[in-house]
């Protein structure tokens, strides 16, 4: 009897051991989608980007690790943003994900870097993120102020439109977004006439900066700002005749910022963005599949960023191995460059050595109101540019990673 | 051509008509709040929300009742102003024997869960809200174009503002008002029903708040933040005028309006921080306010 009970316990000890062992190696990846959500970008972010990663971790799970999809609201401000970012990657948060505004990516990047994790960038523009600011454990995935720059500011002037004045927001991605403009400007032999920085987020009235606009005598009134101020720029633009003489080039701008302009006062403006809902078969796939839980709206291009980023992560850990990716962002990072990519919404692509992910880029028209079947069906495609075309070459940089 | 200051001087005319424009904005919700203030002794931190649900209400009248803009002037400020009635029935009135501080707290916790709410149910990006047939187009000045509908709200505000100063400083219903600030038991004990003169007045005082709102809505983005930025100057115009006075907070409101035209021409970047600027000069040397009574 003794024996036996001792037997038995020790055979359960047995079972029990492999069980815990395995129950250890289950290593748990910690995606945290740092973004706003309660600010001006929300909608273009926020809970969004929390869906769409979810959404790339329940499509790659059980692969001998779990993931966890966690997220906070920075408020758009680098402190807040900062701490917890600290916070998270202190507690075992292995991936940073979107961070929309630019001056909070910067922040999080250098901490990424500080703490030997990863920080997979969709929501922020600044191009300095893979140029001066570029770090071994960031990728920038979706969009940035070169591409945009490039994408509109480029086909504008092509068309003409060879003297601009710009309405800048005065932070870190106003700027950027000023500046690679007007670099394109003067490269295709055009000038900038002028160019006034308003207070971000403190502006409600743009009409001061309107009439300036009108009064440079410009060709093209350039916006190196988004959202609501896009949408009260536009507004202000119409509403003082700008649209009779100028040419509107709303630099960054998307899907539900046409929303909630309306297709009325929105249409025909050019803008450039690297998905778009109903551009082919698989990016309508992965609308369906993610629509009811993204509040019945189809995805916008940022969210779909986290997805993609979110997705490839989990492919290089899974790859490598999940204990490895998470001992080890650096490691991770230089795996998820190593591997190419591939995702329902931004096709197969690859992530170059200064950490920007290459994809096609697409410029689109905005459909007349009678053009449109519906909410959210929006856009034309004017072009399409490849992404080795679209984004900055890697020699003008200046990313300390890239050796000459 | 003319120059001020190396600024073309039709440029400066033009700065300075929509300087009075915002002006307008900003005399018409720090009315509100210095009528509130002045009466209730309430600092109303919803204020903001409440601007922003009148554009809001203008927006669903129209999307859901098919109710345009002219009927949105008239029935925002009366369903808003109703939603401020029992907000003040409910909470605020508990707080009148209290500090200062207590009402301002509540108002601004109000405030915040209201905006969560629009937030949460409309998104951040906001409603589009267009124009009115009858006031769509422009005017040529000589020196600038000049949209009908700005011209429009600089008009409609003054008058706003005219007919709230009249009815406090120069009817019946603003003296015993005025005389329940001074000595409540008083009036009350001539028969007057003090406590639903003051819960009117705190409606009042939120009917205009969401009439800006609807004056707001073609001309900004109908979003849950919309009141956010605006307040905060809002309430450095009534500091700068004078807590619950009612001429120093709509003569500054236009002033500073004027002053932050006038720095979005010379200095933009400064433009939010000027208004903070002068309110810490007036508090150092006039701490009452311009206008205040000390």
């Amino acid at each position: 009897m003794e024996m036996n009970r001792r037997s038995l316990l020790a055979g359960a000890a047995a079972v029990a051991a492999p069980l815990s062992r395995a129950r250890a190696q289950a290593t748990t990846l910690r995606l945290g989608v740092l973004t706003d959500m309660s600010g001006p970008y929300r909608d273009t972010t926020g809970p969004g980007s929390v869906v769409l990663t979810q959404a790339a971790a329940s499509e790659f799970g059980n692969r001998g690790f779990n993931v966890e999809v966690l997220s906070a609201d920075h408020q758009n401000k680098p402190d807040v943003g900062a701490n917890i970012a600290r916070q998270w990657y202190d507690q075992g948060v292995d991936v940073i994900l979107d961070v929309p505004t630019s001056s909070v990516a910067l922040a999080v990047n250098q901490i990424a870097r500080e703490k030997n994790k990863v920080f997979l960038n969709s929501g922020a523009a600044t191009s300095d993120l893979t140029g001066s600011q570029c770090s071994p454990n960031t990728v920038h995935w979706t969009y940035d102020t070169y591409m945009l720059a490039k994408g509109t500011g480029g086909a504008i002037v092509r068309t003409g439109g060879d003297s601009w004045f710009f309405i800048t927001a005065d932070y870190a991605f106003g700027h950027a977004l000023e500046r690679d403009t007007a670099n394109f400007v003067r490269a295709a032999g055009g000038r900038v006439l002028g160019q006034v920085r308003y207070p971000f987020p403190a502006t409600t009235d743009f009409s001061a900066f309107v009439v300036q606009a009108q009064a440079s005598r410009a060709k093209v009134l350039g916006m190196a700002n988004a959202s609501t101020d896009t949408v009260n720029t536009i507004k202000a633009a119409r509403e003082f005749g700008l649209h009779r003489s100028m040419k509107f080039a709303a630099l960054l701008m998307g899907v539900m910022d046409i929303h909630a302009l309306g297709l009325e006062s929105a249409q025909g403006l050019m803008l450039t963005e690297s998905f778009y809902w109903d551009l082919n078969d698989r990016t309508r796939a992965l609308t369906q599949r993610v629509r009811a839980a993204n509040q019945n709206r189809p995805p916008a291009m940022v969210p779909a960023g986290c997805y993609g980023a979110a997705l490839h992560y989990l492919k290089a850990a899974a790859d490598m191995g999940a204990a490895a990716a998470k001992a080890d962002g650096r490691a991770a990072v230089a795996r998820m460059k190593a591997m190419p990519t591939d995702d329902d919404a931004f096709g197969p692509g690859r992530i170059r050595e200064d950490g920007r992910k290459l994809h096609p880029v697409f410029l689109f028209e905005v459909k007349s109101p009678s053009e449109s079947r519906g909410p959210f069906d929006y856009y034309k495609v004017a072009a399409t540019t490849p992404g080795d075309e679209a984004f900055r070459p890697l020699a003008e940089g200046g990313c300390s990673l890239v050796r000459s | 051509m003319d120059e001020i200051f190396g600024i073309p001087a039709p440029l400066l005319f033009g700065q300075l008509l929509l300087g009075l424009i915002n002006g307008a904005f900003y005399a018409m919700l720090s009315l509100g709040l210095a009528v509130i203030f002045g009466l209730l002794n309430i600092i109303n931190f919803t204020h903001g929300s409440q601007f922003m649900m009148g554009a809001f209400v203008a927006w669903m009248l129209l999307a859901w009742a098919g109710l345009g803009y002219w009927w949105a002037l008239l029935l925002a400020p009366l369903i808003v102003g109703a939603t401020g009635v029992i907000i003040e029935r409910l909470m605020i009135s508990r707080l009148y024997k209290l500090d200062h501080l207590y009402g301002l707290l509540l108002t601004f916790g109000i405030g915040l869960m209201i905006e969560g709410v629009f937030r949460n149910e409309f998104g951040s990006s906001g409603l589009p809200y267009r124009i009115p047939n009858e006031l769509q187009g422009a005017w040529d000045l000589g020196f600038m174009f000049m949209p009908i509908y700005r011209g429009w709200v600089v008009v409609f505000a003054l008058a706003c503002c005219l007919a709230t100063w009249l009815v406090i400083e120069k009817t019946r219903l603003g003296a015993y008002l005025r005389a329940a600030t001074e000595n409540a038991a008083l009036v009350q004990a001539f028969g007057v029903n003090v406590p639903r003169m003051i819960t009117l007045t705190y409606g009042a005082g939120v009917a205009l708040a969401a009439l800006a709102g609807v004056l707001a809505a073609p001309i900004y983005s109908v979003n849950p933040q919309m009141g956010t930025n605006l307040i905060i100057i809002v309430f450095a115009v009534v500091v700068i005028g004078g807590m619950g006075s009612i001429l120093g907070s709509v003569i500054t409101g236009f002033g500073l309006g004027i002053v932050e035209g006038m720095t979005k021409v010379f200095w933009p970047e400064a433009s939010s921080t000027v208004i903070f600027v002068i309110m810490a000069i007036v508090l150092l040397t006039r701490p009452a306010g311009l206008f205040g009574r000390a």
